[in-house]
Order: structure tokens, then C-alpha cells, then sequence
């Protein structure tokens, strides 16, 4: 477990940032206690400086996972989001998209969200922005890019993609094994 | 086909043209032969059943097949002759098995060539046979009378094939039942060997089922019977009628049976009827009283409702079932003793699969396992571990108590399993979680002083049979001794990982989801003896109390404070869940022969001797060693605090305190003369239970009672001053005591003895109780025990000092 280097961080709040813009200062300065982001084996994670510390203790081959896993780095030194970081991502998310119900299952399973699924939109949202996905009981069902604009998007064929899929809470059934 | 090829119409009547043409069957048999194999298996069907019903009722099967058969055919009969002429061979073969069995399929294959000419015959013999022999009025009674004795000559083609479908029969029951046709009732044959209680029991009247005859087969038979499948509802009546005649046995038992082997008929029933291995069986039978063994046994054939927890961090138990409602799912909330838990009854969506657990606002987990995170009942800010942890419903559960705030640490040795932890913990939301992969033994050294620990133990899952029934034929005596083996280090190092002086914690919770003893009281025990712990109410109002006594064993009377919960009374997976406060954070060393060992007189087991010698110096060892016992003492005050009374005596423990000491006083001078024997320590794991136990006990006892024993007792009973050395006794020497007590007493109480070797003490709390009334008994019971060998052949082979006492 290591702090990220500036290189790092800083690949890794541009990505963040794609999501939540400048709402990223209030990840990192909470009221209720120091939060820092470490790295381990790859991976990003989102822990308060007390658990850190208790996690220091623990030797590396044996830690598994500390607080909350953002996303990693791939071997390139991209930085990927991982749905685990929606609960982070959706209070501060500035640009929303709501489904309908009948579409939710679609993109539960991973596809991107089309122009007839689609319920709501912020206004203005630009093209490829990050925005959350959320159910129209708002709950937040994961992250994807616009794929039109918000002025496209009342334009565009029921069948054209709207949103690109991302992340989605269904992968804790898929894809159990790759959250760690 | 036409009036004379039909072989289905009778030839009937005194007519000439029924006593002329044989039908037209008989030409087509020839070249048709395909035709009789089917019509001998529609013959067999009903013919069996016919043959069946003749056997039932007596042994007139051939009048009965031969005569209609002679109806029909009355003209066929001298034409019949000529053709069973030709055919007595096979026909004789027929004969044979009336007078023995034979092998069914040689001859079979005669019978149905036979059959395929009698086919119309037989149907209509068929519907005759069994009721109609006061119909027959026959005109060829006679015939099928002398048919029967001719044994073959003018069978007529039904009477063969009832013949032959008997002899099938008969070939089919002759493997394993030597009785025949005649009286037996298809049924008994089955599982005759396997009841010769039935048997008796049938005799007695009122009895049970059927257990027709009486034969005992041999014990091969047996298995070549349960080598056959067994008729599973005979099996079960026979369970109820057993249970039925176990429970008023003076009143229904057979005579001459003795409830063992009512018992053991029992046991193996239940075997067949559940697919119960036989060493688990024998523990569920030492658990239960037998009404809810089967109510166990029944409960753990289904499966328990699925209950699921709100994720109190993210959403609202009435939200979230206002949620699933509107999704399809029919719920309700799980009951008074949690806020977060819905039964769910039924569903038309996948329930773990729905949005809202995807988003994780619930968590599907038994009901049994929220209870130790409600008993453990983590406060915010904790520091908390979590010790086997995966697949993190219990974590996550204490996560939401702690709202988020403290640190778990949740740890798990099995890696595969630790992926579904992460997963679930961030699905719901959990961020003050450290997931760590040790083995759970490594952790005071790893990471220490936590306030709170939860030990949820790996075990041999006896209380979740309903979910892995494999359970029921896998687990035997090893499995169970190792599981408890590893509780034991785990619970030892959960222990050590406490920290006694946390403010707000110093408990841990120790959960298993089994229901032996083994692994649940014994393993609280042991932990009990060797670390400053005690135990302490879980907080939950429900669920059935520990054992403190369980066969030969016996636990510290706290254990009471722990809970056990079954699938038949609570409809919840088998669980046990203790609570531990622990008081300080020294470890105890353990104490083997330690300063007491300086008291060198006594010798020996026999009480007197060592009381007449003691005795001269009863007064300066015990005083001596009075000092060093209680300083040894202080670290268990807390603990001994709580039991003893300090002058104890009103108390509801302290007939058992009172009774202790002259317990552990003769115990003393057997110890002091065992200490100096190190072999006895050889003897393994009982060894240092036992010293566990009388240390501190016997702490307990001296401290508060030492005084007034050793000025109340000191003369009539020399051990007492020898109490200061039960502080440091060897296990031997505590097994040795409760050998010497139970010699009185065991005559008294053969069985008593025979557990010795076992947990001396916990004979000794029967003798306790037994002590009272007899206070002087041990001085009287040192001239018997005087002729007991010496201490270290006893240790070694207590069950033979054992018998050596009784025989003495």
C-alpha cells in the first residue's frame, strides 16, 4: 500500500472529475475526517487516514481491500472506474441521466442505454461527458458517457444509442471476481 | 379378428361347437408366437395380483385357476389332455415351485409359450380365479382337482398361467425369505429379517405393523436385505411406533426387549428413512429427546425461509419493503427481535437479483446469523474484527450498527470466499472496512488490542443440514474433533486479540452453526479454563440455554448464559452463540504441578492413605500453600468472584461449592501425590481440562471456603488442608479424585464411573451433590481405595482403575 504518485493522481482526478467536476474537492476534504486515496496492488483506494493507519499493520500480500475501491490502473497506466465508486460519484454528480423502468434491466446487463429508455437528461449536457445513470426512483444504477448531447438527444431515433455504458451496479453478480 | 380367431372369446356351454372347436387361438399360437410374450405380461400383471390375493387367502390357487379354466373350456379338455401331454415338462417344471423355489426365469420362459396358447383362457381365469371357487359349480372340479394332483398333466392354460405368475412371484420373494406364497403378505417381506422385534412385538398384540413371521435372519441376510430398497413407508410407521413405544416403554414394550434394542431398530430406521450416517445419527440422538430428534430430523428436510436485512445505510426497512412489494415479492417483517430483518415467503422476481439489491439496500442472510452482531452489539467508534468473516453478512451488519464509523477489520483465510466479501461490503456500502486474508491463529501478533471481536467459527455444520445435506453422511468423530480443535485456537487467539481495558468493549462474541457439543460448549469451556474471560448474558431473550452438563461431561455453570437455537422450535438455522467479557489481559499460565507439588505426602488415590498422612501436616502445607493458591488466585478473582460466595454458603452454587471442597480435597491428596507423577500427564487433552477445571474451581472454593473448611474440615477430613494443593494439581489427580468419590458412590452409580476417565470433574459436581449429605464418606471410602493401585497406572488406565474399584 503506497500513497499515488502525481502522475497518478492526477490521471486519476481527471477521470473522476469527468463525473463529478470540481464536487472532487469535497471527496478529499470531508468534514468528518481525512480521507486519502492508496494504492495496492493496482488498485485505488478511498479510505479515511484512521483506517489507514490500522491497515498500515497489515502486511501487503495479506491486505485484500481497504475502504473503498475507485477503480485501477491498467497495465498502461490508464486509469479505469470501477462501479464500486458510484456511491461517491452519485451524490456529486452534476450530470444525471434517468431510465425508464423498462430499460433498466437492459442496462443492468451491461448495454448501453438507447434513445427509447431513456426518461430524463440534464439540461445541457455536452457530448461524451461522464454522466450517472440513475433509475427514475433515483436510484443510482451506475455510469456511462453521453453519447449525444442533450440537444441531440430529442433529435436522434428511438433505436440510437444515447448513453454509452460504463459501469452498472449488476456487475457485483456478474463480475464479482474482477472487484478484486 | 373373427368370432373363432378372437382369442378373447370363451368357448363356453355344453354345446357341440363349443366342446368341438378349440378356437382358433390354438392355430395361431403356432405361428405367432411373439404374441403370447405380450400376452403373458398383460397376464402377469393380473395374474400377480390375482396370485397375490390367492396367496392371501389360502392355498387353493390351482382349484381356483383350473376350474374356470375348466369352464371355458370343458370341450378342450380331452384335447387339452393331449396337448399338456406334450407338455408336462415344462408344466412339472411349473409344479416345482409349489413344492420349493425355484429359479423364476428358467421356467418362466416355458410358461409363456405355455400362456401364449391359454390366452384367452387366462383372462377369463383371471377375472375368476381368486374370487369364484364357490361359483364353480363344476362339472370339472373333479378335473382341476385331479389336475392339481396330476401336477401337470391337463393344466389348463389358465391354470398355468396363474401357476407361472406365482412362481415368478414366489421367485421374486424366495431370495430373501425363505417363507413362501402361502402366509406371507408381499409387504413383511421386505424387511423381515430387519424387525425381529417386530416380531415380537406383533406377538405382544397391539404391536406395530405387520412383522409377520418370525424369523431372525442372520446378520448377512440383513445386509443382503438392505442391499433391497427398503419400503420407505414402512420404515416411517415403524419410526412412529418405536418413538410411540419408547415413550410409555413400562407400559408397551415387548417382553423380553430391552430398550436398546428398541433404540437401535430405531437408529437404523432413521438412517434409512432421512439418509442419516449412522455417527451422526448416535449425536442427534444424544441431543435430542427422541419426539424432537424426529421433529429435528423432519426440520432438516426443508428449507428454512428466506429472510433478508435492510441495509440500514442506505435505505428504510419500511421503504424497502414497500419496494419489493411493488416489485412482486410477498414479505413481512421478520419478528420483535430485529428492526432490519424481512421473511420473505415468496417471489416473482429473483430476489437476489432485484435493483434494489443491486444497489444495496438489503442483504440476503439467515435470521440466525444476525444474532451475534446483535448480541456482540459493536458501538460507534469501535475498533472491531471480525475473524472469519466471509461472505460478509455479519460485517456488513456491524458496519450499519457502527453507521460507518470505527474500523473492522474483516478477515478471512479462504481467499476464493474473501472475493464475495469485497464484493458484498462495497455493494452496500461499507467504507470503514479493512478485508485481510490470515489464517484467524496469527492474530494477536498481526494486529491487537481491538474492543470488540466476533468469532463466527468454521465448523462441521451440523445446524445447516437443511442447506448442505451432505453434512448427514460426511461428518463422523474426525471431523468434529478437528473442527473443535481449530475453535479452540481460534477462540484463544479471538481472546488475546481483546483488549480487557477498552473503554467501551472488551467482549467478544464466539458463534458456530452446529449444534454439537463438542464444538459449542466444550470449545466455551475450554476457553473458559485457560484465559481471564467469563461469560456473560448475549442480550438475546430467546433461544434455548447451553448445556453445563452433557453425558459424561461437565461445563462451567455460566454456560448457561449461552444460547442454542434449533431449525424444529425456532425456524432458524442451528446455531450456538456465546458472549465473553473479558477482565483482564494477563494470559494465565497454565499450571502444571506447580508450587503445590511441595507437599509430597500423599501418595496415593487411596483417600487414606493420604488423609493419614496428610493430616499430620494438613495445618502448615495447607497454610502455605493456602498463600501461594491465593495469590495464584487474584487473577481469577473477577471470574471466581462472580461464582463464589465469599463464605458462600446460601447460595444456590454453594450446595455445589460445600460439596466441593471435600471434593477437592481428596482430590488434593491424590494430586499431591500425582504432581510428583508426571506420567499422568501424559494422558492428553482430559488432563489439562481437568486441572483447568479444579483450578478454578478449586481456587473458587478455597478462597471463599478455604477458611472455613480448613478450620470446619481440617480434622475429619485430612484433604483439607491439602486444598491449597489442588491449586497445582495434575490433571491425574483430578481424574483420580473423582475416581476415588465415585467408588462409594459408583456402586451406587455404575455409570457414573464408567465416565470418569472422561471429565473427572464433572463427576465431581455430581459428587458434590452427593457429597453433602455424606460428608464423611471420604474417609470412609480411603479403606477401599487403599487396595487402588498407584496413581500412575490409574492415569493411564482410569477406566480400568475404574473397574478395578468396582470390583473391589
Amino acid at each position: 500500500m503506497r500513497p499515488l504518485t502525481e502522475e497518478e493522481t492526477r490521471v486519476m482526478f481527471e477521470k473522476i472529475a469527468k463525473y463529478i467536476g470540481e464536487n472532487l474537492q469535497l471527496l478529499v476534504d470531508r468534514p468528518d475526517g481525512t480521507y486519502c486515496f492508496r494504492l495496492h496492488n493496482d488498485r485505488v483506494y478511498y479510505v479515511s487516514e484512521k483506517i489507514m493507519k490500522l491497515a498500515a499493520n497489515i502486511s501487503g500480500d495479506k491486505l485484500v481491500s481497504l475502504g473503498t475501491c475507485f477503480g485501477k490502473f491498467t497495465k498502461t497506466h490508464k486509469f479505469r472506474l470501477h462501479v464500486t465508486a458510484l456511491d461517491y460519484l452519485a451524490p456529486y454528480a452534476k450530470y444525471k441521466v434517468w431510465i425508464k423502468p423498462g430499460a433498466e434491466q437492459s442496462f443492468l446487463y451491461g448495454n448501453h442505454v438507447l434513445k427509447s429508455g431513456l426518461g430524463r437528461i440534464t439540461e445541457n449536457t455536452s457530448q461524451y461527458q461522464g454522466v450517472v445513470v440513475y433509475s427514475m426512483a433515483d436510484i443510482p444504477l451506475g455510469f456511462g458517457v453521453a453519447a449525444k448531447s442533450t440537444q441531440d438527444c430529442r433529435k436522434v431515433d428511438p433505436m440510437a444509442i444515447v448513453v454509452f455504458h460504463q459501469a452498472d451496479i449488476g456487475e457485483y453478480v456478474r463480475h464479482e471476481e474482477t472487484l478484486t | 379378428m373373427g368370432r373363432k380367431l378372437d382369442p378373447t372369446k370363451e368357448k363356453r356351454g355344453p354345446g357341440r361347437k363349443a366342446r368341438k372347436q378349440k378356437g382358433a387361438e390354438t392355430e395361431l399360437v403356432r405361428f405367432l408366437p411373439a404374441v403370447s410374450e405380450e400376452n403373458s405380461k398383460r397376464l402377469s400383471s393380473r395374474a400377480r395380483k390375482r396370485a397375490a390375493k390367492r396367496r392371501l387367502g389360502s392355498a387353493e390357487p390351482p382349484k381356483t385357476n383350473k376350474s374356470p379354466e375348466a369352464k371355458p373350456l370343458p370341450g378342450k379338455l380331452p384335447k387339452g389332455a393331449l396337448q399338456t401331454a406334450g407338455k408336462k415338462g415344462p408344466q412339472s417344471l411349473f409344479n416345482a415351485p409349489r413344492g420349493k423355489k425355484r429359479p423364476a426365469p428358467g421356467s418362466d420362459e416355458e410358461e409363456e409359450e405355455e400362456d401364449s396358447e391359454e390366452d384367452g383362457m387366462v383372462n377369463h381365469g383371471d377375472l375368476w380365479g381368486s374370487e369364484d371357487d364357490a361359483d364353480m359349480v363344476d362339472d370339472y372340479g373333479a378335473d382341476s382337482n385331479s389336475e392339481d394332483e396330476e401336477e401337470g398333466e391337463e393344466l389348463l392354460p389358465i391354470e398355468r398361467a396363474a401357476r407361472k405368475q406365482k412362481a415368478r412371484e414366489a421367485a421374486a420373494g424366495i431370495q430373501w425369505s425363505e417363507e413362501e406364497t402361502e402366509d406371507e403378505e408381499e409387504e413383511k417381506e421386505v424387511t423381515p429379517e430387519s424387525c425381529p422385534p417386530k416380531e415380537e412385538e406383533a406377538d405382544g398384540g397391539l404391536q406395530i405393523n405387520v412383522d409377520e413371521e418370525p424369523f431372525v435372519l442372520p446378520p448377512a441376510g440383513e445386509t443382503e436385505q438392505d442391499a433391497q430398497v427398503p419400503d420407505l413407508q414402512r420404515v416411517h410407521k415403524r419410526i412412529q411406533d418405536i418413538v410411540g413405544i419408547l415413550r410409555d416403554f413400562g407400559a408397551q414394550r415387548e417382553e423380553g426387549r430391552s430398550r436398546s434394542e428398541y433404540l437401535n431398530r430405531l437408529k437404523k430406521d432413521l438412517a434409512i428413512y432421512y439418509s442419516y450416517g449412522d455417527f451422526l445419527l448416535g449425536k442427534l440422538m444424544d441431543l435430542f429427546p427422541l419426539s424432537e430428534l424426529v421433529e429435528f430430523l423432519e426440520a432438516n428436510e426443508v428449507p428454512r425461509p428466506v429472510t433478508l436485512r435492510t441495509n440500514t445505510l442506505k435505505t428504510r426497512r419500511r421503504d424497502l419493503a414497500q419496494a419489493l412489494i411493488n416489485r412482486g415479492v410477498n414479505l413481512d417483517p421478520l419478528g420483535k427481535w430485529s428492526k432490519t430483518g424481512l421473511v420473505v415467503y415468496d417471489s416473482s422476481v429473483p430476489i437476489g437479483a432485484t435493483p434494489e439489491y443491486l444497489a444495496g439496500h438489503y442483504m440476503l442472510q439467515g435470521a440466525s446469523s444476525m444474532l451475534p452482531v446483535m448480541a456482540l452489539a459493536p458501538q460507534e467508534h469501535e475498533r472491531i474484527l471480525d475473524m472469519c468473516c466471509a461472505p460478509g453478512g455479519k460485517t456488513s451488519y456491524m458496519a450499519q450498527l457502527m453507521k460507518n464509523t470505527g474500523v473492522i477489520l474483516a478477515n478471512d483465510a479462504n481467499a476464493e470466499r474473501l472475493k464475495s466479501v469485497v464484493g458484498n461490503l462495497h455493494r452496500l456500502g461499507v467504507t470503514n472496512t479493512i478485508i485481510s486474508h490470515y489464517d484467524g491463529r496469527q492474530f494477536p501478533t498481526v494486529v491487537g488490542g481491538f474492543d470488540r471481536v466476533l468469532l463466527d467459527a468454521p465448523c462441521s455444520g451440523t445446524g445447516v443440514i437443511s442447506k448442505d445435506p451432505a453434512v448427514k453422511t460426511n461428518k463422523d468423530e474426525k471431523d468434529i474433533l478437528r473442527c473443535a480443535h481449530l475453535q479452540k485456537e481460534l477462540l484463544l487467539s479471538a481472546i488475546d486479540s481483546v483488549n480487557a481495558t477498552s473503554k467501551t468493549g472488551g467482549y467478544l462474541v464466539y458463534c458456530t452453526c452446529s449444534i454439537t457439543v463438542e464444538e459449542n460448549e466444550w470449545v466455551v469451556d475450554y476457553a473458559l479454563k485457560k484465559r481471564n474471560v467469563r461469560l456473560v448474558p448475549t442480550g438475546l431473550d430467546f433461544g434455548q440455554e447451553g448445556f453445563t452438563r452433557f453425558r459424561e461431561r461437565r461445563f462451567h455453570p455460566s454456560l448457561r448464559s449461552t444460547r442454542r437455537f434449533y431449525p424444529h422450535t425456532h425456524n432458524m438455522d442451528g446455531f450456538f452463540i456465546a458472549k465473553f467479557k473479558k477482565f483482564s489481559n494477563s494470559i494465565p499460565q497454565s499450571q502444571t504441578g506447580n508450587s503445590e507439588t511441595a507437599t509430597p505426602t500423599n501418595v496415593d488415590l487411596p483417600q487414606v492413605i493420604p488423609k493419614s498422612e496428610n493430616s499430620s501436616q494438613p495445618a502448615k502445607k495447607a497454610k502455605g500453600a493456602a498463600k501461594t493458591k491465593q495469590q495464584l488466585q487474584k487473577q481469577q478473582h473477577p471470574k471466581k468472584a462472580s461464582f463464589q460466595k465469599p463464605n458462600g454458603i446460601s447460595k444456590g452454587a454453594d450446595p455445589e461449592l460445600s460439596t466441593v471442597p471435600s471434593v477437592t480435597k481428596t482430590q488434593a491428596s491424590s494430586s499431591f501425590q500425582d504432581s510428583s507423577q508426571p506420567a499422568g500427564k501424559a494422558k492428553g487433552i482430559r488432563e489439562p481440562k481437568v486441572t483447568g477445571k479444579l483450578k478454578q474451581r478449586s481456587p473458587k472454593l478455597q478462597s471463599s471456603k478455604k477458611v472455613a473448611f480448613l478450620k470446619q474440615n481440617a480434622p475429619p477430613k485430612g484433604t483439607d488442608t491439602q486444598t491449597p494443593a489442588v491449586l497445582s494439581p495434575s490433571k491425574t489427580q483430578a481424574t483420580l479424585k473423582p475416581k476415588d468419590h465415585h467408588q462409594p458412590l459408583g456402586r451406587a452409580k455404575g455409570v457414573e464411573k464408567q465416565q470418569l476417565p472422561e471429565q473427572p470433574f464433572k463427576k465431581a459436581a455430581f459428587r458434590k451433590q452427593n457429597d453433602t449429605p455424606k460428608g464423611p464418606q471420604p474417609p470412609t471410602v480411603s479403606p477401599i481405595s487403599s487396595s487402588r493401585p498407584p496413581p500412575a497406572k490409574r492415569k493411564k488406565s482410569q477406566s480400568r482403575g475404574n473397574s478395578q474399584l468396582l470390583l473391589s
